[in-house]
Order: structure tokens, then sequence, then C-alpha cells
């Protein structure tokens, strides 16, 4: 029984949405010839019934005529939408057209008001959930109480929960400010701004009307104070996500030097170019991949990862074998030979592939944001910063559990006895200069995400990678880990106070005076490996 | 006294940097344009250009070369010199200036500034200028070498921290707010004591200061390196903790030398800013310190004249190769040099010369007095 009755009222109800828009249709054209009989009333008529017909060109027609683009013409009888660059369009069809003699559909100032009206209740109600989110959130901030009807209709059909709650603060900012509305109201009112709990609400809520009930009037108080410690609250995790966000770039960059130069001692200068030829080979990858085969696009990154460890790791090695290994115990040194390193590195790219910015496209999956509460979280940063901790992991375990690390261990540690277990300490300061490099390879890759691509990338990262490094403790990669987030946090946490440069200089002005303290960082070394 | 400090490389230095104070500038004002001699006004400001830069390398040999302390930052002292200077100089610009403001320079007046700000008083006054030239640098010098020694901060990491402080310092005046002009820095200077910067008078004497000033330097370098204070030094350099516990109180000679160091690089500051015509932040770039202790490398480390000659020779080089078609392999040429340098010629030019001629002196030593077989003494 209940089921025969499910199927007649699915009949009634497909019946009743057939019929509806041809019905509609009907009025809709009607009322467009209601233009061009030019009296102020037909206008008026035709303007209302265009707001209700529910045409998807209602909200054109109501706009243009608004705008003063509508225009008619008496023979024949026609409504044309002038567009912006002139043209003309049927005002039924949308499709191009050329009147002759056209005039302007006039309007006075009681008309205007009912066009303001049926528009905003047009878009309230329009099909597209996007135009009825913005139209929501017009409302809510002009307030404006003609719309109520409107909204409550809107809020009754309305089936998107995200577009429902808009109407919903909408409404209730309307009736917040309306006179004549309840005590009861009001206070629901209050409970779903305290509820919104963002920077407009506590704007409303602050600025109620003087003539607002005591009771409200408290209500509202509390809310701003909720809202505000609730709003300062996700200010500070906002802050900590870019802190935390800063702190594994800054890791990344620096957790190479933590090996060339915490664990091997050489002061890499041209670590920096590391980052940036790793950056460089995201961009040759994704080149090519745009020439060849466009639908590897999302790959790229995949692709290019690998190919950057080889190249910096290459290079690295290079630098190595033709160069430190002749300046070791020389550190001042390889300083300069570094830096020179540096230099033709930098030319040598800006020769190949031109002094300027390099684009370098984001893979679907890593472009766009979504939100968690009042925090705002990109995807290309939450995966910046698990690459990062999946790096540092790998390479500590890498370190910790492989045989090529447990013999880095022994040559930085005792190059002498290593040398005489039978270890080749030449061959093993070239792979471990070449992984501190590979992984600074890596780190470009990810870095051309949301940094410049050019010849300059590596120089802004070399003294922030230094300053983690000697922050951190040399020789330890945990202390470049809490170094780099320090650091990351330090500086997010002071720019609001400071600005970004200020508060730059001041991390650096307290990292000199933190050496002080502890001139080999945070996690120093102890004992005899101090002073080697 | 002076016969006691100098050897004969300083003798024949001090001897090229009087001849050209007076060469020079005869040259420059009393040939005629046509002349074969005729030395061209912008030749005699690029001379003094280098002569500031061989200041300035010679402040970072005394510390390097002598102390063993590597700044990575001593254009800061450099730019602070002549940030000192530009002061002055912007300053006597008067209402000469685009919007003829009575005190405020041009950008003061396009930055909306309502007053002078506190720390551009007294630049009016020319000794007040100078008095800063040296006092800035040797107070920053001082605060962060008190702080660095102290704590024993030396070596790489006293290296990376002095630039950290110059990229500070870069990051703070490239701001408008900081009142130093910004990225602009200061320029379209008119008169110093009174007499047109411009002028070919005023750039030969210039000249002939920087000479005086390069001249006095090396002289007073020199005593301090062959004094007992310089063996002190040394000492620091080669053994820093043998010196301390020899009862040395080695942060104090590493003070003293940072800061007369830090004056020194002031005043070449200060010299160079007149003479260019303009100062800006770009002069606190890392690289630019950096380049400055290769032109030490180059010279020779420890040699003095050779950090001088390092400053001339790669400055040389490069107004020679950055203009027409090798300019944009200049990069690739300098970064060669560092490389080069400190590869094959660990002493630098004078430091291999003199290694090689106490080489040769030892074995006609050793060729004469042959049973004795005495040990050739290298040079350092």
């Amino acid at each position: 029984m209940t089921f025969f009755r499910f199927i007649a009222a699915g009949i009634f109800l497909l019946a009743l949405s057939l019929s509806a828009p041809i019905a509609r249709a009907q009025d809709f054209a009607a009322a467009l010839a209601d233009f061009t009989t030019d009296s102020f009333s037909d206008t008026e008529k035709a303007v209302t019934t265009i707001a209700t017909s529910g045409n998807p060109r209602a909200a054109d027609v109501i706009q243009a005529l608004q705008d003063g683009r509508l225009f008619f013409t008496t023979e024949p009888k026609a409504v044309f939408i002038r567009t912006a660059d002139g043209k003309f369009a049927d005002a039924a069809t949308g499709q191009a057209a050329t009147p002759a003699s056209p005039r302007p559909v006039r309007l006075n100032n009681r008309l205007r008001r009912s066009v303001d009206a049926a528009l905003g209740g047009l878009t309230l109600l329009s099909p597209d959930a996007n135009k009825r989110l913005e139209a929501a959130i017009s409302v809510f901030r002009s307030r404006d109480a003609a719309a109520l009807p409107t909204l409550d209709t809107a809020i009754a059909k309305e089936t998107n929960t995200r577009v429902k709650r808009a109407l919903t603060e909408a409404r209730a900012a309307v009736i917040l400010f309306k006179t004549d509305a309840s005590e009861t109201d009001k206070l629901d009112a209050v409970a779903v701004l305290r509820a919104r709990g963002d920077q407009e609400a506590k704007a409303l809520l602050s600025s109620l009307p003087a003539d607002s009930p005591t009771n409200v009037k408290t209500a509202a108080q509390s809310a701003v104070a909720a809202i505000e410690s609730n709003l300062a609250l996700w200010a500070t995790a906002q802050n900590a996500w870019y802190g935390i966000s800063l702190g594994s770039v800054l890791l990344l960059a620096a957790i190479g030097l933590a090996i060339t130069f915490g664990v091997m001692g050489v002061i890499n200068m041209a670590h920096g170019e590391m980052v940036m030829l790793g950056a460089y080979t995201t961009f040759v990858v994704q080149e090519i991949i745009r020439t060849k085969n466009p639908a590897l696009f999302d790959y790229s990154l995949l692709i290019a990862l690998p190919l950057a460890f080889c190249v910096a790791g290459l290079v690295g090695i290079a630098i190595e074998r033709g160069v430190i290994r002749w300046l070791y115990g020389r550190p001042l040194e390889t300083l300069l030979a570094t830096w020179g390193i540096s230099l033709i590195l930098q030319q040598a790219v800006r020769t190949q592939f031109g002094p300027t910015n390099k684009e370098v496209g984001n893979p679907s999956w890593m472009s766009g944001a979504f939100e968690v509460g009042g925090l705002t979280i990109t995807y290309n940063r939450l995966w910046i910063v698990c690459f990062t901790l999946a790096v540092f992991v790998g390479l500590l375990a890498m370190l910790r559990f492989s045989r090529i690390g447990l013999e880095m261990r022994a040559v930085t540690q005792n190059r002498a006895m290593a040398a005489s277990m039978g270890i080749r300490t030449g061959r093993i300061d070239a792979l471990t200069f070449g992984l501190g490099s590979g992984i600074a390879g890596i780190a470009g890759v990810a870095l051309s995400q949301i940094d410049n691509v050019s010849p300059n990338l590596g120089q802004s990262y070399i003294i922030d990678s230094f300053m983690v490094v000697v922050f951190g403790g040399v020789g330890n990669l945990w202390g470049t880990l809490v170094g780099a987030f320090t650091l990351g946090i330090a500086n997010k946490f002071l720019e609001p106070f400071a600005g970004a440069v200020l508060g730059k200089i001041a991390i650096l002005v307290l990292i000199i005076l933190f050496i002080q303290k502890r001139p080999r960082g945070l996690f120093a070394l102890k004992g005899r490996a101090v002073e080697a | 006294m002076i016969t006691r400090t100098l050897d004969r490389g300083g003798w024949i230095f001090i001897s090229i940097l009087i001849a050209a104070a007076i060469i020079v500038p005869i040259l420059n004002i009393a040939t005629s344009p046509s002349s074969p001699l005729h030395i061209p006004s912008y030749a005699v400001a690029l001379l003094g250009k280098y002569l500031c830069y061989a200041l300035l390398a010679l402040s970072i040999d005394l510390i390097w070369g002598y102390a063993g302390i590597l700044s990575l930052g001593h254009g800061a002292f450099f730019a602070l010199g002549g940030y000192a200077m530009g002061m002055y100089l912007m300053r006597q610009i008067g209402t000469r200036g685009v919007y003829a403001h009575p005190t405020l320079p041009d950008f003061m007046v396009f930055l909306n500034y309502k007053q002078l700000p506190w720390f551009w008083y007294g630049f009016d006054m020319f000794w007040f200028a100078a008095l800063m030239v040296l006092l800035v640098p040797g107070l920053l010098a001082f605060v962060f070498g008190w702080l660095a020694f102290r704590s024993r901060v030396t070596g790489v990491y006293l290296s990376i921290i002095t630039q950290a402080l110059t990229y500070a310092l870069m990051l703070g005046f490239f701001r408008n707010d900081f009142g130093f002009g910004g990225n602009n820095g200061l320029t379209d200077f008119k008169d110093i004591l009174g007499f047109n910067v411009q002028a070919q008078g005023t750039r030969a004497a210039l000249f002939v200061l920087s000479c005086v000033a390069l001249g006095g330097c090396f002289l007073l370098c020199r005593a301090i390196v062959t004094s007992k204070l310089g063996k002190v030094l040394i000492g620091v350099r080669d053994a820093e903790s043998r010196m301390r516990f020899l009862g040395y109180r080695v942060e104090s000679y590493k003070l003293f030398v940072f800061v007369l160091s830090a004056m020194m690089a002031g005043v070449a500051g200060a010299l160079y800013v007149p003479q260019v015509g303009i100062i800006n932040p770009g002069e606190f770039a890392p690289s630019n310190s950096i380049e400055a202790v290769i032109w030490v490398a180059v010279g020779g480390r420890g040699t003095l004249t050779g950090a001088a000659l390092g400053a001339f020779i790669v400055n040389y080089a490069k107004t020679t190769f950055t203009s027409g078609f090798l300019a944009p392999y200049w990069l690739f040429m300098l970064g060669g040099l560092f490389v080069i340098v400190t590869l094959l010629m660990p002493r630098g030019i004078v430091g291999t010369f003199r290694h090689w001629v106490a080489q040769r002196k030892a074995k006609k030593d050793a060729a004469k007095a042959e049973p004795n077989g005495a040990q050739p003494q290298a040079a350092e």
C-alpha cells in the first residue's frame, strides 16, 4: 500500500516537474512581450513574472534591465540584450540578433527597487549552487530585510549543506538587524552567528543596533568573547602550520648540508646550486613531458625525483673527486673553492636556460587547498611536509641500517681505523658527498613547486641552510630536524609582530646570540669528536 | 721605526703608492686630453675605487692572514663606513635636491618622512661623519667580536655567522622604513667639504687621499704584525688553545685586531662612496664579502702587500672582462679563479713568489755551508 502511494506520488511529482517548465516558458515569453508596451506598470508585472518563471535566462534579463542594457522593438515585438561589446542578443534565446532601431526599456525608482529585489531573489534561487552561495554571502553583508521572504523559501528548498548554512547565516544577520524581529528570533540569530565564529560574525555581533533587547546584547557580548578566543586559537594553529611548512622547507634545503657539512665537515657553499640543479631537472622533465606525452604530467615529479637525485649526486661526486678531496682538513679553503664552483654552476645554468624564472607546473594532486575548521591547508605544502619527513626518516634509516651507512659513520668517526679495517675511505667520501648533494637535488624538486626556478634559487637558501645546521648542532641529523622546525615556527610567529623582513633579521640576530651560549649548536657533539 | 717594520716588498709597495699619488693627478690635470700620457678622469676614479678595495682587502688580510679570523661579512663594515660618508654627502645637497627640501634628503620627502630620523642628526658636520665612519663599524665589530670571541666561536662557525650578520644588515637596509633610502641607497651627491664631487680637482684629491689611507693603514698593519702583538696573533692563528694555555688572553688580542680591521674597512668604504657616487644595500650582499676574501687569497694570505695586489688584479680583470664579448663568461672566470687559487696556489701570488725566493736562497746557503746542511726556512 505504502509502495503504491509512493509510486503515485512519484508519478505526480514527475508530471508536475514536466508540466511546470512548459507553463513557465509560456509565462516567460508573455512577460517579455510586456516590456515592449513601454509602460512602467507592465514592466513591473513583467519583472515579477520573469523573476518567478524559473527560466534560466531570467537572471540575465533582469540584470540587463538593471544595467540599462535591455532594449525592445515594437515592429516586430521583441526584446534584446545589449552585450558588453555593444552587440545585441535576443532576450528569449540569447542568440545574436540585429534589431532595427531598438529603444531601451525605461526604469523609475519604484521599479528599480523591485528589480533589485527580483535579482537578489533570483540568484538566491539560482540552480547553480555557487551562485546561491554568492547570493547568500552578499545578503549576509547587505543585511537587506527585503530578501527575508526569498531567504526563507531558499532555506526550505536548499539541499546543499554548505549553501544552507550560508543562507541560514544570512537570515540570522538580517534578523539581528531587523527592528521588528522577536527577541527569541534574535537570540537564535546570535547563536547561529556564534556558531559561524569568524571575523565577519564578530563584527556583526559587536555592532548590534542600539535598540536591541538587553538579553540579545548580553548573548551577543558573550558570543563575541567566545568567537575572539576561538579565532585566536585558530590563528595560532594557522601560524603553527605555516611554521611547520616553512620548517620543512628549511629542513629539505638543509638536510643535504647536514651530511656534507655536519658529517663530513666540508663547507659546501655550492650546496644551494645542488638544490637549483634539482629544480631545473624538474623543469626539463616537465618540458619533455609537455612536448612528448602530456598525459604523464601528473607523474612528472615522480619521474623527476630519481633523476634529480642522480644529476645532483653525480655533480656532487665530481666536485668531491675533482676539488674537495685535496682540501680535507682545511675547511676554510673548501668554503672558498666551493663558492667558486657555485658561481660556475650558476653561470652555467644561466647560459643554458637564461636568467629568467622558469615555470614549473603543479601536478593536479598538488593544487588546491582544503579547510580544517579555521585552518586553510594547501595540498602542495602538505605534500612537502610529508615528503620532507619521508626523506628524513629514509636518510636516518639508511645511515643506521645499511652497509654503506655503517661505512659512512665509520669513516667520519675514525678515518684511520676505518681504512685499516679495509674500508675504501676515498670511495666513501665521494659517496657521502654524492648522497648529500643528491638529497639537495630532490629538495630542489620539492622547492620547485613553491619557489621561482631561477639561477639564483640556491643562493636564497644557502644562508638559511647553514643557520639551520649550525643552530641544530653539527654532526647530528636530529639537531637539523629540531633546528629547522624551531626556526621555521619562530619565524612565522615573529612575522605578525615584526613583519617578514624584520622577523628574519630577528631570527638571524637570535641565532648569533644563541651561538654565544652554545657555540656548537643545540645538540652539540661531546667528547673527543669535538676537536676533530 | 719605518725601516724596521718594512721589508723589501713593503718598500716597493709604499714607493709605488707615493709615485701613483704624485704621477696620476699630474697626468690627469696637467696634460691635455690629446696627449698620450693623459689619464682620463674616469680612470682616476676607477683607480681610486681599486685603492679602496685594496684597503678592504688589507683589513681582511690583517685578521685572516695573521689572526686566523675568516670574516665573510667584512663588506658590512665597508658598507657601514660608506653609508656614514653617504649620509654626510646627502646632507650637503641641501636645497639642491629634486624636492628642494631644506633638511630632508629627496628619498625621505618621497617616502613621506615628516622629520629627520634621529640617527641622521649631526651628519651635516664633516667631523661628526668622519668620526662615525670609524665609530659605527668599530662599535659593531666590538659588540659582535666581544660576543663571538668570548664564547670561543671559531673557524667556520665564525665565518658563517659573520655572513649571517651582513645578510641581516642587507635585509634591513633594503627596507624603505629603515631610513637609509631603501634599495636605491644614497646617491646624487653634490659637494664634499664645499668642493664639487664631480670636479677634476676633487677626484684627484680623493685619489691622493685613498693612496694616503692605503699607505697609512699598510704601515700600521706592518707595525702591528712585526711587533710582539703580531707574533701573538700569529700564534693564535696557528695554535689558539696553546696560546691560551700559555696565559695569553686570546679573545682580547682577537677583539683588538678585529675592531681595528673593521675601522679600516669603514675608512675604505667612506673613501669609496664619493668616488663611485652611490652606496646601496647591495654592498652588504654576502657574495661581495666573499669576493673580497678571494682577492686576499689570490694575492697571498698573510702577506699584506699580496692582499692589495690581489684586490687590484681581480678588480682589473673584472673591469676588463665584464665589458665586451667575454662579459657572460666573467662568473666562470671568477669561479675558476676561486677553485684554482685554493687548489694550486694556496699561498697566493706574493706568497708563492716569496716561497720561491726563500727556497732559492736556502739552496744557495746550503751549497755554501754544505757540511752543516741547514734546513730551508719557509717564509710566512
